[in-house]
């Protein structure tokens, strides 16, 4: 069975990937526009500026729209359905695609809060969300 | 403007055709369209080709040139997935119109059912999302769909039932066609009982998998007039782009369609209303079911009910997809998105046979590619 699909990290993204490592979400900042911009690029896509902060997200979000997937994309995800996939965005402003894991996939709502958690899988610790505990 | 004339459309049967290639299907497409147009291989001076799976090459428009022994002024290969055939129609009339060219040929195939298998075209397909921050989490482009589908379905109110009708509704069409891959009639309660692929879709709100190919002549109006058939003119045609991958989507709600369709029909000082037959991209029933309500052709909320209803079948207020489109017809690529450009010529020249759509005047395409990424629309009139 093939291995589950690796990013192959660039130097853009080797801050993101690093953090995720050390157990930490980072997402860029352009100080000029005052907004976060995810995924990492080489400038800000709003004024091209090249001058981007890093900084650390809280890992909390909400589900803006999920999916259960049962037919897998490749051999190496087949174990693995039904699966939940979400959009999620975070409370820093930024929106990312993850798996909803920890939970029964079919549970997973629009609105729902979750929190970071990481996968550890080959050489890197991949981002992924969990149901956040009810306040 | 010297407006361009379509003056020759040909579809190749879709499905399983065995011992196909990409580059035969290519040539016995471009071959028909040209005898529709009355037209040889030697008139043609321009040559717009997409892309192949089975097949890749960096220089595929070069490739199918030498192939068909076509020797043109000018030549390029587009890439927007399924907006392609409408895109490459659109570019062809920007040469007409400069002058550059008096008959482009735009010709799109693949044989991705039987040139590989199901589970290569699947991966393969896959790969159109991030491959750092979407490809990892194992999404398809059906369980990407399927995230538009349960957002809209969160704001609007829609049911899988509405999805269902659509489906429904393009296999009906289909029927109709002999050259169609799928023509057995679908129930709703077939499409609701048939497996999930990626919740809330099932697999008959998925288009299918075919071979296939589909090829257009774009004429000079003055060229056009030594072709066959009656004329078709593209009268309005547009573009809309905000992503490509759906986790940069501005709105999963909204797309690059509205741009591209208000360009259009902007250009063709024409509304919504005023069109009597509509070809529209529907990789899935909620890619038909959104893009319906962006671009102008149905209030938020209701073109699921609409669709219920039959307003999109053969009859209806917006007769759509009168071929069967992805769902039914079939999908091969660039040349799915393509074959939409084909039915709406052929309901202009009034060759729809039992599919035919009365006094059809002002035809409606539109192509998406990606994650309802790129767009492109087009406005046709019988002239």
């Amino acid at each position: 069975m093939s291995a589950k699909p690796l990013p192959r990290i660039t130097a853009e993204t080797r801050p993101y990937w690093e953090a995720c490592a050390a157990g930490e979400l980072r997402y860029q900042w352009c100080p000029a526009c005052r907004q976060p911009q995810f995924y990492p690029r080489v400038a800000c896509a709003r004024c091209g500026g090249r001058a981007l902060d890093w900084r650390r997200s809280a890992g909390r979000g909400v589900v803006h729209a999920v999916t259960v997937v049962h037919r897998a994309p490749s051999a190496a995800f087949k174990a693995d359905v039904p699966y939940a996939i979400a959009l999620v965005d975070l409370d820093e402003g930024f929106r990312m695609l993850a798996n909803v894991v920890g939970t029964a996939p079919e549970t997973v709502r629009i609105g729902d809060r979750v929190r970071l958690v990481f996968e550890p899988r080959g050489e890197v610790a991949l981002p992924q969300f969990t149901p956040a505990a009810r306040a | 403007m010297r407006r361009a004339r379509l003056t020759g459309v040909a579809a190749t049967a879709f499905g399983a055709l065995p011992g196909s290639s990409a580059l035969g299907l290519h040539a016995e497409a471009a071959h028909a369209a040209l005898a529709d147009a009355g037209l040889g291989p030697r008139d043609v001076d321009g040559l717009l080709c997409a892309y192949s799976l089975v097949e890749p090459h960096m220089m595929l428009s070069s490739v199918v040139a030498e192939y068909l022994g076509v020797r043109p002024a000018y030549t390029t290969a587009l890439q927007l997935g399924g907006a392609t055939g409408c895109a490459a129609v659109m570019h062809a009339a920007m040469l007409i119109e400069a002058g550059r060219c008096r008959h482009v040929l735009v010709v799109m195939g693949d044989n991705r059912l039987t040139g590989m298998s199901r589970d290569d075209t699947v991966a393969l397909l896959s790969a159109v999302g991030h491959a750092q921050f979407e490809v990892p989490y194992g999404p398809t482009i059906p369980a990407l769909y399927a995230l538009v589908a349960n957002r809209y379905m969160h704001e609007h109110g829609a049911t899988p039932e509405h999805l269902a009708h659509i489906a429904v509704t393009m296999r009906r069409h289909a029927g109709l066609h002999p050259g169609a891959h799928m023509r057995a009639p679908v129930s709703v309660a077939d499409v609701l009982a048939s497996r999930l692929i990626a919740a809330p879709l099932h697999l008959l709100d998925c288009c299918l998998v075919s071979d296939g190919a589909c090829a257009v002549v774009v004429s000079a109006a003055d060229a056009a007039r030594d072709t066959r058939p009656p004329g078709v003119a593209l009268i309005g045609s547009g573009q809309g782009h905000t992503h490509e991958h759906l986790s940069q989507a501005p709105s999963l709600t909204d797309f690059g369609c509205h741009d591209a369709a208000g360009r259009a029909l902007g250009e063709a000082g024409v509304r919504p209303a005023d069109v009597d037959v509509a070809e529209i991209y529907d990789s899935f029933t909620i890619t038909l079911l959104v893009e319906l309500e962006s671009m102008g052709f149905f209030e938020r909320g209701a073109a699921g009910p609409a669709a219920a209803a039959g307003a999109l079948a053969l009859g209806g207020s917006l007769p759509t997809n009168t071929h069967g489109g992805l769902l039914s017809f079939g999908h091969s690529g660039a040349a799915g998105g393509l074959a939409h450009v084909v039915e709406g010529v052929r309901q202009l020249r009034g060759e729809g046979g039992p599919r035919q759509v009365p006094e059809a005047r002002l035809a409606f395409v539109h192509g998406d590619g990606g994650i309802l990424s790129a767009h492109c629309s087009l406005v046709l009139a019988r002239t």
